[in-house]
């Protein structure tokens, strides 16, 4: 075995150098040190993002095929990076608190190790290796989902998570065990020769497709998703709803058309069954939540069904306009939930809708940066969402799924309704106490700041879509 | 030339800053700050003019086309894509060479005239995003980028017609001002749709072989983009929005309302022109029709008006209806050939910017001094007002086409190119420009000579038949003289200009030679209707003017309403479309479409309720969903797959 091999994964590794590096921090520093234990994370977690995309961006196969990576995959864990970076720094404050402070490093640690799971979930050419990566995404987030384990609500929603996330689990390595009897490979590259599209291969497809149904939320695999979201820290809902499903839609994306190549009308079918039902159902709910994060988990069952979209063509289009839609997602999302763990601290509590009401008043820049991001959300020009949906829209429409798109856009005018609600709570609905005005400390500045931009640039800015639309995949 | 990316970025850049922080800043620093960027503006583009004109022609006698800046902005499917960029090309650098003088100009002016105002900063900001638009609209690469910043400039005009907020006559205005342009913009878009769709490129230049393709449907298409244009540059019946724009800041209207964005639709079927020539010069030639039809009409009303301002309006239309004319009655691309109407529409265009931005400069400085627009309370300025009087009184000889003025070099070629397509129509346009000089004339008497308003009311005052004591009117400052100079400066000497040498319509050089005959005749016309203008209003009223007054009574009066026009809009919107088409759709909107969203919403709500108990909080439970989904999943596949 060449070991050198372990070095040309340079994103993989220096993550893995990172982590040490916190581990190590973590166990030595002490009073002072220790109050600058966020700031350096911060500082190196960001630069981490340039070196995927600058390092990890050659095409090449390691470990006898079992490691894939190129430029498409390189930016997609840039994007995933990025995600985190503005997590973690949203986090600040809430780790500053007097139940999480003596925690903080295992919150990074945890976080970063999820990362490198997610890393290799999106390299992996062999289900093994790709089942591992993915097993490594889910555990720690069980820790993280309960990380505040005092509170009754986060508890629960770990131990929800976990058990989801074993049956989940263990339906996929069912359905994998059923694709090695009949194919006898893991290796993706082998496997397509053996797949015929026979009863039994649909049952693992199947099978196995629940399993990352379950990190994406698509119904009915999303039933997690609501208590899970609406219990565990706002930081680690937001990780959740963006990191861990962008990761997992890739994925998908990849095993489909690389490895199931010939079962295309099988699974096609199955997503547009899914697709149909996570937008609708999730909207359907959406419209009922008053709970802030339990409205924004079916917010992002809908969205994911929108994701989809870009998936189900399967081609080249597709691709692109699937990363790019998770990059506008990432931004729009995570400056909601940025907001919610922002003003959640103010309140005290959880927040629900009529907590909004009048929050111009005391708060007009949040409310503003909310306003955009639910806009976005919901797909308004000239707003980055709009371009995100219009790209994946018309991925969709040129593979021929017109009644499809179709679907989706009538949903879309559902959602709009509800992301308005919370838009028209902050700025019509009175209210004589609202929330007092709260000061964002200078890392959620950064990140809320950096999702702003996100949200007005990357729309305007075409050279995003079409930089991502030349990359190979 | 990639210099020419900062000639967009430092207006928008100029608009983010003052409209972001310009609340907290002083009004001088504020229109400073907008002043400063402008004027680098301005200096950029006329480096660029002397670079690009510098280099010279290429082999084949052509000033070449240059784009710094191209990017692709959105691609729509597989062939069509729309671009963003910068291109520059004899017109467009003239163009940036019109709007970045003007816009200084008024920027400067402004500073004057505003001063004090609420919302100065503000003001500022609008005056950068309209010079953005503006900019962007003239160096766009295709007519889809054009169509992007059209609608900005739209909306910068809206913005400031309507900048006193306060007073329902200017909202009623901008209102009015963007509906109208709005309502023409549609049948622009809808003939940018069609272009892009048949020839499948949205460049001002497709090849020939895509261009052949969609021969058939060329001139709708242009048609359509004409009647774009014909709403922003005022040609009848869509002018009605110009005269109420007046109610803006003057400064604005110098700019927007008679340099700039009305020449936008000139603009528009000059680039277009090459294939105008080419694949639908019946189309073109309609243009020139609608165009004098304009010409004359607005002549006509300009001569009775008494508001200053809405007479330069309907000046203004009717000058830019010279322009649209001249390019109608081309023949060909080669100027040799019938196709001198292109270079003189450039050329009037030019001019007229200079001198019309002048007129309504010196407009505002006589409003500024005696604070009315009617002529009612002007008369005898000229003694309290020489700077203001000086100048307009050129800007009047120029656009009444004495020489050596500019307006006489250009209108000049324009009749020459009106008697070379028929003398009908020459005959025809040399009369509205007699009347030109008519209407023109009779506005300087009536503003500057005759019994001074000022004189009248304080004899009134001594006489202690008023308590109010009358204002004296009084010179304005130099903030606000030095812009009127520098325009009259290039009034004198722009007319010497050999515009044929940088722009003709095929791009090879053209000499200007002046025909004697139609010079001869046009002089004549001109000094005609001074004379005519003098001897009714030099005195004040003369008897000679009662009498022509009471024996045109009618005439006089039906213009004096612009015959109408507004209330036939009025009539056909309010009562036909309304009726007839917009309370039927009011009420399917109301019983159908909103009914069955309501039906949808109360589904979504009991549907809603049906699918709750799907989410009990039960593991176990989320588990059986889990398996059943994926096992219905499985069967589906397997039977209908």
């Amino acid at each position: 075995m060449n070991y050198s091999q372990f070095f040309s994964m340079i994103p993989e590794v220096s993550l893995l150098a990172i982590f040490v590096a916190i581990l190590i921090f973590d166990l030595v520093a002490t009073g002072r040190y220790r109050r600058m234990f966020h700031a350096m994370v911060c500082l190196l977690i960001i630069p981490h993002v340039y070196v995927c995309m600058e390092f990890g961006g050659k095409e090449q196969t390691l470990f006898g095929g079992m490691y894939y990576t190129n430029s498409m995959i390189a930016l997609m864990k840039a994007m995933l990076t990025f995600g985190s970076a503005l997590v973690i720094l949203q986090a600040h404050r809430w780790l500053r608190s007097t139940h999480t402070y003596y925690k903080q490093g295992e919150f990074y640690i945890l976080l970063l190790s999820t990362l490198v799971g997610m890393y290799f979930m999106l390299s992996a050419r062999h289900f093994l290796l790709f089942y591992i990566g993915m097993e490594l995404a889910s555990l720690p987030l069980a820790c993280l989902v309960a990380f505040d384990k005092y509170r009754h609500h986060s508890a629960e929603a770990g131990i929800k998570y976990v058990l989801t996330s074993m049956f989940a689990s263990a339906a996929m390595l069912y359905g994998i065990s059923f694709l090695y009897g009949t194919t006898g490979t893991l290796y993706f590259d082998d496997m397509i020769a053996g797949i015929t599209g026979s009863p039994m291969q649909i049952f693992a497809m199947v099978m196995f497709f629940s399993g990352l149904g379950f990190k994406i939320s698509l119904v009915p695999f999303h039933l997690w998703t609501a208590d899970s979201y609406q219990g565990a820290p706002t930081v680690v809902t937001a990780y959740l709803s963006v990191i861990s499903k962008g990761a997992a839609v890739f994925t998908l994306f990849t095993i489909l058309t690389k490895v199931f190549a010939p079962m295309t009308a099988q699974w096609q079918l199955m997503l547009y069954i899914l697709i149909v039902a996570s937008i609708t159902i999730a909207n359907l709910f959406a419209i009922k939540q008053t709970n802030l994060k339990r409205f924004m988990a079916f917010s992002s069952i809908s969205q994911a069904g929108y994701i989809m979209l870009a998936v189900i063509g399967g081609t080249a289009q597709g691709m692109s306009s699937m990363v790019y839609y998770i990059l506008v997602y990432i931004v729009a999302n995570l400056a909601v939930f940025g907001i919610i763990e922002t003003i959640e601290h103010a309140k005290e509590g959880e927040i629900v809708r009529d907590d909004c009401n009048g929050l111009y008043k005391t708060n007009p820049r949040l409310s503003l940066l909310m306003t955009l991001a639910l806009f976005s959300l919901a797909g308004i020009p000239p707003f980055a969402g709009f371009f995100s949906k219009f790209f994946v829209f018309m991925s969709a429409f040129d593979a021929g799924f017109i009644v499809l798109v179709f679907i989706a856009l009538i949903n879309t005018v559902i959602s709009l309704y509800y992301y308005l609600l919370i838009v028209k709570a902050m700025y019509i609905t009175p209210n004589d106490n609202p929330i007092p005005h709260v000061k964002c400390d200078l890392f959620a500045r950064i990140s809320l700041g950096a999702c702003l931009l996100g949200i007005i640039l990357l729309g305007i800015c075409s050279f995003v879509y079409i930089g991502i639309d030349k990359l190979t995949f | 030339m990639e210099f020419s990316i900062f000639i967009l970025a430092i207006p928008i850049l100029s608009f983010l800053i003052l409209g972001l922080c310009g609340m907290k800043m002083p009004h001088k620093a504020a229109g400073l700050l907008g002043t400063t960027a402008i004027a680098t503006v301005a200096i950029l583009s006329y480096i660029a003019a002397a670079i690009y004109f510098g280099a010279g022609r290429n082999d084949e006698g052509l000033f070449p086309t240059l784009i710094p800046y191209a990017l692709q902005w959105l691609p729509l499917g597989n062939t069509l894509s729309i671009e963003m960029g910068i291109m520059l090309d004899p017109i467009s650098i003239m163009m940036l060479i019109v709007i970045t003088t003007v816009s200084l100009m008024v920027h400067i002016y402004s500073l004057g005239y505003m001063k004090g105002e609420r919302g100065f900063q503000r003001y500022y900001a609008f005056l950068s995003l309209f010079t953005f638009s503006m900019l962007g609209l003239v160096v766009a690469t295709n007519i889809f980028q054009m169509y992007v910043f059209w609608e900005l400039v739209g909306v910068s005009s809206y913005l400031l017609i309507g900048f006193y907020y306060t007073k329902p006559a200017a909202i009623a205005a901008s209102k009015k001002a963007f509906i109208v342009t709005r309502f023409a913009d549609l049948f622009f878009l809808i003939g940018i749709l069609i272009y892009g769709y048949y020839t499948e490129t949205f460049s001002f230049t497709p090849t020939e072989l895509l261009l052949s393709s969609a021969a058939t449907v060329l001139p709708t298409a242009l048609g359509l983009m004409f009647i774009g244009g014909a709403g922003k540059s005022a040609m009848f019946p869509l002018h009605i929005w110009l005269p109420d724009a007046m109610e803006g800041p003057t400064p604005v209207s110098a700019l927007i309302h008679a340099a700039t964005m009305v020449v936008a639709g000139v603009y528009l079927v000059a680039r277009m022109f090459p294939l105008f020539i080419a694949y639908a010069p019946e189309v073109l030639h309609m243009i020139a029709y609608v165009g004098a039809f304009t010409a004359l009409y607005a002549a006509i009303v300009a001569c009775v008006q008494t508001d200053i301002k809405r007479v330069l309006a309907f000046s203004t239309i009717s000058q830019i209806a010279f322009m649209m004319v001249a390019l109608g009655v081309s023949l060909s691309d080669d100027p040799h050939k019938g196709g001198l109407g292109y270079m003189a529409s450039m050329f009037h265009l030019f001019t007229h910017a200079m001198f019309k931005g002048l007129l309504f400069l010196g407009a505002g400085a006589i409003i500024h001094a005696v604070h009315s627009n009617e002529k009612s309370h002007m008369g005898g300025l000229r003694k309290y007002m020489p700077v203001t009087h000086i100048t307009f009184l050129i800007a009047c000889l120029a656009i009444a086409g004495i020489p050596p003025f500019a307006g006489f070099f250009s209108k000049d070629e324009i009749l020459a190119a009106c008697y070379n397509y028929s003398p009908a129509m020459g005959i025809f346009m040399s009369f509205v420009a007699a009347l030109t000089a008519f209407y023109m004339f009779r506005l300087y008497y009536l503003i500057f000579w005759g019994k001074s308003h000022y004189e009248e009311e304080l004899a009134l005052y001594t006489a202690g038949k008023t308590t109010h004591e009358p204002h004296k009117p009084h010179e304005a400052p130099a903030t606000m003289t030095t812009p009127l100079i520098i325009l009259a400066i290039i009034t004198c000497v722009a007319g010497f200009i050999p515009f044929g040498k940088f722009i003709s319509s095929n791009g090879h050089a053209y000499d200007i030679h002046i025909d004697a005959a139609v010079a001869t005749t046009s002089i004549l016309l001109a000094v005609a209707g001074i004379v005519i203008a003098t001897i009714m209003y030099a005195k004040g009223d003369s008897k000679i003017t009662q009498a022509i007054n009471s024996s045109m009574k009618n005439i006089i009066n039906a213009a004096y309403h612009r015959f109408y026009m507004d209330e036939l809009w009025l009539f056909v919107t309010k009562k036909i479309i309304f009726n007839c088409i917009s309370r039927p759709i009011a009420w399917f909107d109301r019983h159908i479409i909103d009914g069955a969203m309501d039906m949808l919403a109360i589904v979504t709500q009991k549907l809603g309720n049906y699918v709750r108990p799907m989410q009990s909080g039960n593991v176990q439970s989320y588990s059986v969903w889990f398996l059943g989904g994926a096992l219905i999943i499985i069967l589906t596949l397997i039977y209908f797959a």
